[in-house]
C-alpha cells in the first residue's frame, strides 16, 4: 500500500491509538515528546511488535525492522509517518 | 470446576460462552471461570452438544463440581436437529487462509448473520471467538446501539475492585484507571471479595517462600553470542509482514525447550524426596503483569513447534495473560519455567525455582558488548543466560551441560526454525 504522508497530527492520533491498544492505562500526557517509549511505557518485545503491528495495520505504512530505530520516542513516530514512503 | 493450579479450591463461574443445544468440541472454550489469581476461558475436555448448564453465572462452587452436562445430542427432546450444514463455503480472504472458528461460534454467527469471513479473529492462532463475532454485529436498527463490551485496563479493574465500583457502570469503552472514582462507595459486600492483587501477591509469596526455604538452589551462568542468531532472525523477519516477525525471545524460549529435552535431569518434578523426570517439555513462561504481579501460563512443547507457531502461540498467551484471561490448558504444570526479564533490561536474573520444578532459566538483556572472536576483539550482542537449578535433584555439572547445549543450539538458529 502505497501511504500518503500523514499530517502531524493523523500522525500522532495513530500512534497513541496503538499504544493505548498495548497499554490500556497508559497516560500518555505524561510521556515527554522525546522520551523513550519502550522505557517510558515500560514495553517489551512482544509489547513493542504489537505496538508495530498495529500502527503498520491503522497507517498502511509498511514497517521493517530497520525502521524500528525511528519508532523510539513519540516525536520519532511521527517524523517516521509524516515521510513519504 | 477444573483445577487451575495447586493452590485453587474453588471457582467462580463468570460467563457461559455456549448454550443449551450447542454442538462443542474438545478444546472449545465453553466457558469463563475467575480463580482468586485472574479470569480464565475454560475449554471443553470433551465433544458432543450441551444438555444443560448447571453451575449458572456467579455461582461459586468447589473443584471438581460438575459445570455442565454433555451428551451426544440425540437425548434432546424436540424436532431432530437440522442436519449440520456443510461448512458454508467462506470466500477467499486474501490474507488469513481460512476462517477459524468453533462450531458455536459459527452456529452464533449465522444465527446473529454475520459473515465470519469479515471477522478479524483474535483466539488462537487468529481464530474467531464468540466475542469477536459479538463486536462484529451491526446494530439494531432503530435502536439504541448496545453499549460495546466495555474494556477495563487490568490496573482499572483492580482499583474498581477496591473501590466497589462496578467497571460496568464506567463509561467505556475503554475503562481506564483514571476513570474510576477514586471515592466511591457501592453497596459493600457481606463478605469482601478478597482482590486479586491481593490473591495473586498471596499465591506468589507463598509458592516462593516454600521455594527459599525447601529448595537448595545452586545458580549457573553463562554469556551466550548471539550474532549468528540474531543475524538469522533478522533475514528471517525481513521483507514478511509485521504479523510475521519472530521476536529473539520466541528463539530463545525454543532452544530452551529444546535443551530441556536433551538434557531431561532438569525438566520435570520433585515430589516427596525424590525426582520424577517429565517425558514431555512443559515451558512455563514467566508474563509480568502491568500494574504489578506476574503469572506464569505454561507452554506445550515449545521444542516440537515451528517457530512461526511457537511465535503466535507466544504472542496469545502473552496477550491473553495480560488481559486477565488465559485458557485452562495454558496453566496446566510446566515442567520448566523461564524468565525474560532481559527484555526489561536488566543484565541478569538469578531465578527462584516454581515447586515442584528443579530448575529456572533466565535470560538478561541482549545488548552490544565487546567479546573476543578468534584472536580479535569484536562488538557481538550478547545475552546471560542462567540456571537456578534444585540440588536435591541435581548437580552442577548436569546444570552446566544445559547451559553448554543452550549455547550449541543458539549457534545454529536454522536448526530451530
Amino acid at each position: 500500500m502505497t501511504a500518503e504522508p500523514f499530517t502531524p497530527d493523523r500522525a500522532r492520533d495513530a500512534v497513541r491509538t496503538a499504544l493505548l491498544g498495548i497499554v490500556p492505562d497508559a497516560e500518555l500526557d505524561d510521556v515527554r515528546p522525546d522520551e523513550n517509549l519502550r522505557q517510558a511505557l515500560e514495553l517489551d518485545s512482544m509489547d513493542f511488535l504489537a505496538f508495530v503491528r498495529r500502527l503498520a495495520d491503522a497507517t498502511g505504512k509498511e514497517i521493517d525492522e530497520d525502521d524500528y530505530p525511528r519508532l523510539e520516542t513519540l516525536d520519532s513516530c511521527v517524523g517516521f509517518l509524516t515521510t513519504g514512503n | 470446576m477444573p483445577s487451575l493450579g495447586a493452590d485453587m479450591d474453588e471457582g467462580t463461574v463468570l460467563e457461559w460462552l455456549v448454550a443449551p443445544g450447542d454442538v462443542v468440541h474438545k478444546g472449545d472454550v465453553v466457558a469463563v471461570v475467575d480463580t482468586s489469581k485472574a479470569a480464565v476461558e475454560v475449554e471443553c475436555f470433551d465433544s458432543g452438544t450441551i444438555e444443560r448448564l448447571i453451575v449458572p453465572v456467579g455461582e461459586t462452587v468447589p473443584v471438581g463440581t460438575p459445570l455442565a452436562v454433555i451428551g451426544d445430542g440425540r437425548l434432546r427432546a424436540g424436532p431432530a436437529p437440522e442436519p449440520v450444514a456443510e461448512p458454508a463455503p467462506v470466500p477467499e480472504l486474501p490474507r488469513p487462509p481460512k476462517v477459524l472458528a468453533s462450531p458455536p461460534v459459527r452456529t452464533y454467527a449465522k444465527q446473529a448473520g454475520v459473515d465470519l469471513a469479515s471477522v478479524h479473529g483474535t483466539g488462537r492462532g487468529g481464530a474467531i471467538t464468540r466475542a469477536d463475532v459479538a463486536r462484529a454485529l451491526p446494530p439494531p436498527h432503530g435502536e439504541p446501539e448496545p453499549p460495546p463490551a466495555v474494556k477495563v485496563s487490568p490496573y482499572a479493574r483492580r482499583l474498581a475492585r477496591e473501590r466497589h465500583v462496578d467497571p460496568a457502570t464506567l463509561p467505556g469503552p475503554v475503562v481506564h484507571a483514571r476513570d474510576v472514582p477514586a471515592t466511591a462507595r457501592g453497596p459493600v459486600p457481606e463478605q469482601p471479595e478478597r482482590d486479586r492483587g491481593g490473591g495473586m501477591r498471596e499465591a506468589i509469596a507463598s509458592l516462593m517462600s516454600r521455594s527459599t526455604k525447601e529448595i537448595p538452589h545452586y545458580y549457573l551462568s553463562t554469556t551466550i553470542d548471539l550474532h549468528t542468531a540474531l543475524e538469522w532472525l533478522r533475514e528471517h523477519n525481513r521483507g514478511v509482514s509485521v504479523h510475521r516477525r519472530v521476536v529473539p525471545a520466541a528463539l530463545l524460549l525454543k532452544a530452551t525447550a529444546v535443551a530441556a529435552a536433551e538434557v531431561p535431569a532438569l525438566n520435570g518434578h520433585w515430589i516427596e524426596g525424590c525426582f520424577h523426570p517429565s517425558g514431555t517439555v512443559r515451558l512455563g513462561v514467566a508474563v509480568s503483569l502491568r500494574g504489578g504481579g506476574l503469572l506464569v501460563p505454561s507452554l506445550e512443547d515449545p521444542g516440537a513447534s515451528a517457530l512461526d507457531e511457537l511465535m503466535r502461540t507466544l504472542t496469545g498467551v502473552v496477550t491473553r495473560a495480560r488481559s486477565g484471561r488465559l485458557r485452562s490448558s495454558e496453566l496446566e504444570p510446566a515442567t520448566l519455567t523461564v524468565t525474560n526479564l532481559g527484555d526489561l533490561g536488566v543484565e541478569s536474573v538469578q531465578g527462584v525455582i516454581y515447586p515442584p520444578q528443579v530448575a529456572l532459566v533466565g535470560f538478561g538483556a541482549i545488548s552490544k558488548r565487546p567479546w573476543a572472536v578468534g584472536d580479535l576483539l569484536g562488538v557481538r550482542p550478547l545475552v546471560t543466560a542462567t540456571l537456578a537449578a534444585d540440588h536435591r535433584a541435581n548437580d552442577g555439572a548436569t546444570g552446566a551441560r544445559f547451559l553448554g547445549t543452550l549455547d550449541r543450539l543458539l549457534q545454529r538458529p536454522e536448526e530451530l526454525r
